[in-house]
């Protein structure tokens, strides 16, 4: 198998898939996270209704993720997990509460503590998970304390300042992505709450943003070589970025309800490659790179055949569900 | 008292795999269950048959939505907990466990929604084929679980280069010698899962006289099914059993409490092992009855417990009684069935009180009997993670402290404390509230609910405050 770089296959396929799940499950956090402050019932009836049939298909890009490092990176699998192991289970825990409140939720009457409860259980989630993934990126940026590929640091190495900044960053950016989607799914009163919250959302995320891009190279030599080296073509990525940001500012101002979530998208997507491109190949930083990390490429490659046979499926009918709950939801109705 | 990280996340991947367990056991036979429902609608347009799979398809949603749930919380268990073992293991653990995922991944995908949604919307035969194809991909899932498993009990097709295993051989190591019996054991667990419960839900119904044709033919079906299935059970465990004497002998000393390596020995009844003596301190047992089920000989040999350094022994206590406790609900589960043979003259069976409280209450036998199964193997394997290779020690998470884990530990205990709650409470609705002719869909009031697998159910979750206090 000297013809394929079977571990630069999977950093490909794993990349999509991490970037799938930060795009799509995304807006749907996001939506948990703005929903305590949401104007009334029926406004939280639509920002649930509005992502329900689809927010399941957006997490299992999570599990495949999970699985596949197991299988392809098993040293990020045994590193992270380990290093990680209070933020994992604090994100577990999120995860499952939303998703049984996803599915409760709706059987509770209204006027009944259950309901409540319910909110709860989803908001809260919401906000654990998207603080947990954030701290899980702020984690991968500052590296890992290993000795012969274990790790050996402490229970909180994690939670630093600088990670605690890329949660809320993430808790932020998410919260944006779900305003914006809000945008492009509802209308009246609650659209218009959405486009209120969209700038200031969007600030936050620039502040944040700004303040990691620049720290970043600051405490991480390898990353300063990256942007100040010879590889100037890479800061086409930032001006995306802020390309991006920009338009999701003048669509919202202008009304449109189709850009500002395509545009969030696109900040999302420049910023997580920009972090790949200040990180290649370094999957475990700071010692190990994904030739490293790799399992046996007779297992990556018995895996590869049944995924590169799953992927299209997964693919189109990811499509194919967004397609058929496409348009505006209403207050009291719901999917049929 | 030091905080054992190693003990704790014994504890706790014992506590979440459980608690997983109980699902996935149900949902494979009630799929297939569904599948036969399915084809017999099909087959003779009898609305009956339609009614009682329109029930289980709900059924099978909330219980496969809660499989699903405590299911990723277990696809991290081996990094945070075990990750020397991940590391280790990956090349062969990772694909399969992968490739489960992705199993699931194309059933939802493909036909899981068609089964759950599209009653009335695509043609009979399209359900129908969506319906098989559910019960098939749960075995797929069951297959490369247990292969996965079986591996750890009994290696094979693998070498171990500078402490990482490397596959040699896919087939030797997927199709190793104790896994042909333990999925065999496995699949008709789920079977008589799915037939017990099913069994004792029409029993209620019958009690209370709903729906009686439907229920009559599910419970006779049933009963039928298990009258076959409980005695090939017991056989196809013997089969197990008799490889795990070959394979693994010191667990199967542990699961027949015997110390010293003997002829002619008996089938203890009731015994008190004492892991300290090395004895047990008091035994009743039947002369000769395991040498004879083992060996096939009155006076065949069986290996002592003591063969084993007491550091490689597996916890004997644990395993010989949660072995008896398998073994005796399984004769139970064959003496009901047995007894509903015999009621059979005269439509006995749809009639008499007794028998259908009997199976209302034996519905739960089956989780109990399956969970204390994988007790007595799982716990008969220490002090081995992969038997013979890699200990639990050698296995766990170096970094991992004894506070960290029983943090998650007791934080595990209190999330599925809360989704179980909720869970059961609400499938007991959806039966409470099934199989009536004023459906109850009309009583949810705001809202037609998303397309998820739970909306395959109407039942709210509370009630209608407007009754209460009548």
């Amino acid at each position: 198998m000297e013809m394929f770089d079977l571990s630069l296959i999977w950093a490909l396929i794993i990349g999509f898939g991490i970037m799938m799940y930060v795009l799509m499950d995304g807006f749907d956090l996001g939506l948990g996270i703005l929903f305590p402050f949401a104007p009334d019932e029926d406004a939280r009836d639509v920002m649930m209704n509005s992502v329900a049939p689809v927010w399941d298909g957006n997490e299992t890009w999570l599990v495949l993720g999970g699985a596949g490092l197991l299988a392809a990176f098993p040293l990020v699998y045994s590193v992270f997990l380990p290093a990680l192991y209070i933020g994992v289970f604090l994100m577990l825990a999120g995860l499952v509460f939303r998703g049984v409140a996803f599915e409760l939720r709706f059987k509770s009457r209204r006027d009944r503590r259950g309901r409540r409860l319910w909110n709860l259980a989803f908001s809260g989630g919401s906000a654990v998970a998207a603080f947990a993934q954030g701290a899980v990126v702020g984690t991968y940026i500052q590296g890992f304390e290993t000795e012969n590929g274990v790790y050996v640091g402490g229970p909180f190495d994690w939670l630093t300042p600088f990670t605690l900044l890329t949660g809320i960053g993430i808790m932020i950016g998410y919260a944006l992505l779900g305003t914006t989607w809000l945008i492009l799914k509802s209308e009246g009163y609650i659209q218009q709450w959405a486009y209120r919250l969209t700038t200031p959302l969007l600030l936050a995320v620039l502040v944040i943003f700004a303040i990691i891009s620049i720290w970043t190279p600051l405490v991480n030599d390898v990353v300063w070589e990256r942007w100040f080296g010879n590889l100037h073509v890479i800061w086409v990525l930032p001006a995306l970025t802020l390309l991006c940001m920009f338009t999701v500012f003048w669509a919202s101002r202008r009304g449109y309800e189709v850009l500002p979530f395509i545009a969030t998208l696109g900040t999302f997507l420049f910023t997580y490659l920009g972090l790949v491109v200040s990180k290649w190949p370094w999957i475990v930083p700071p010692n190990y790179t994904i030739w490293d990390a790799a399992s046996a490429p007779e297992s990556q490659l018995f895996l590869l055949i049944g995924v590169l046979f799953v992927l299209p499926f997964v693919l189109v009918y990811t499509f194919w569900s967004y397609w058929v709950f496409r348009g505006k939801v209403r207050a009291g109705e719901g999917y049929h | 008292m030091e905080l054992d990280p190693l003990l704790l996340s014994r504890l706790q991947f014992a506590f979440v795999v459980s608690f997983h367990a109980i699902f996935p056991v149900f949902t494979i036979g009630l799929a297939s269950y569904i599948a036969v429902l399915q084809g017999l609608f099909y087959k003779t347009q009898n609305p009956a048959w339609d009614r009682l799979a329109l029930l289980w398809t709900r059924v099978f949603a909330v219980a496969f939505g809660m499989g699903v749930v405590s299911g990723i919380v277990m696809s991290f268990q081996f990094g945070t907990n075990w990750s020397n073992f991940s590391q280790a293991a990956a090349n062969f653990i990772g694909p399969l466990l992968s490739y489960e995922v992705v199993t699931a991944f194309f059933l939802e995908a493909a036909f899981l929604g068609v089964l759950l949604f599209g009653r009335g919307r695509v043609p009979q035969g399209v359900h129908l084929f969506a319906a098989i194809m559910v019960a098939l991909g749960t075995f797929i899932s069951t297959f490369w679980i247990l292969a996965a498993n079986s591996w750890m009990h009994t290696p094979a097709g693998v070498e171990l280069v500078d402490g990482t295993f490397r596959v040699t051989s896919w087939i030797d190591a997927i199709f190793n010698p104790s896994f042909p019996f333990r999925f065999a054991h496995m699949a008709m667990a789920s079977f008589i899962t799915g037939g017990f419960v099913v069994a004792g839900v029409s029993a209620w119904y019958l009690l209370i006289g709903r729906d009686v044709e439907a229920n009559r033919k599910a419970l006779s079906m049933c009963l039928w099914m298990l009258l076959v299935l409980t005695p090939t059970q017991a056989l196809v465990g013997d089969f197990h059993g008799l490889n795990t004497f070959e394979h693994q002998p010191v667990k199967l000393s542990a699961m027949e409490g015997n110390w010293e390596t003997r002829r002619g020995a008996p089938f203890l009844i009731f015994a008190l092992p004492d892991q300290e003596a090395q004895q047990n301190r008091f035994e009743i047992g039947i002369p000769y009855a395991a040498s004879l089920i083992l060996t096939h000989e009155l006076d065949g040999e069986i290996p002592g417990i003591i063969e084993a350094p007491p550091e490689e022994q597996p916890p004997v206590a644990i395993i010989f009684w949660s072995f008896r406790v398998m073994v005796g609900l399984g004769l139970l589960m064959i003496a009901v069935s047995l007894v509903g043979l015999t009621l059979r003259r005269g439509g006995r069976i749809y009639h008499s009180r007794p028998f259908l409280q009997t199976l209302r209450l034996m519905s739960i036998t089956p989780f109990i009997a399956v969970l204390a199964g994988w007790i007595t193997t799982e716990s008969g394997r220490a002090p081995w993670l992969v038997y013979g290779m890699m200990s639990h020690e050698e296995g766990v998470t170096p970094s991992l402290t004894g506070g960290m884990a029983l943090f998650t530990l007791l934080g595990y205990m209190a999330v599925y404390a809360v989704i179980f709650y909720a869970g059961t409470y609400y499938l007991t609705r959806v039966i409470r509230y099934g199989m009536q002719e004023k459906e109850e869909d009309k009583v949810i009031d705001d809202f037609e609910t998303p397309k998820r697998p739970w909306s395959a159910t109407h039942t709210p979750f509370d009630d209608d405050p407007s009754k209460e206090g009548a």
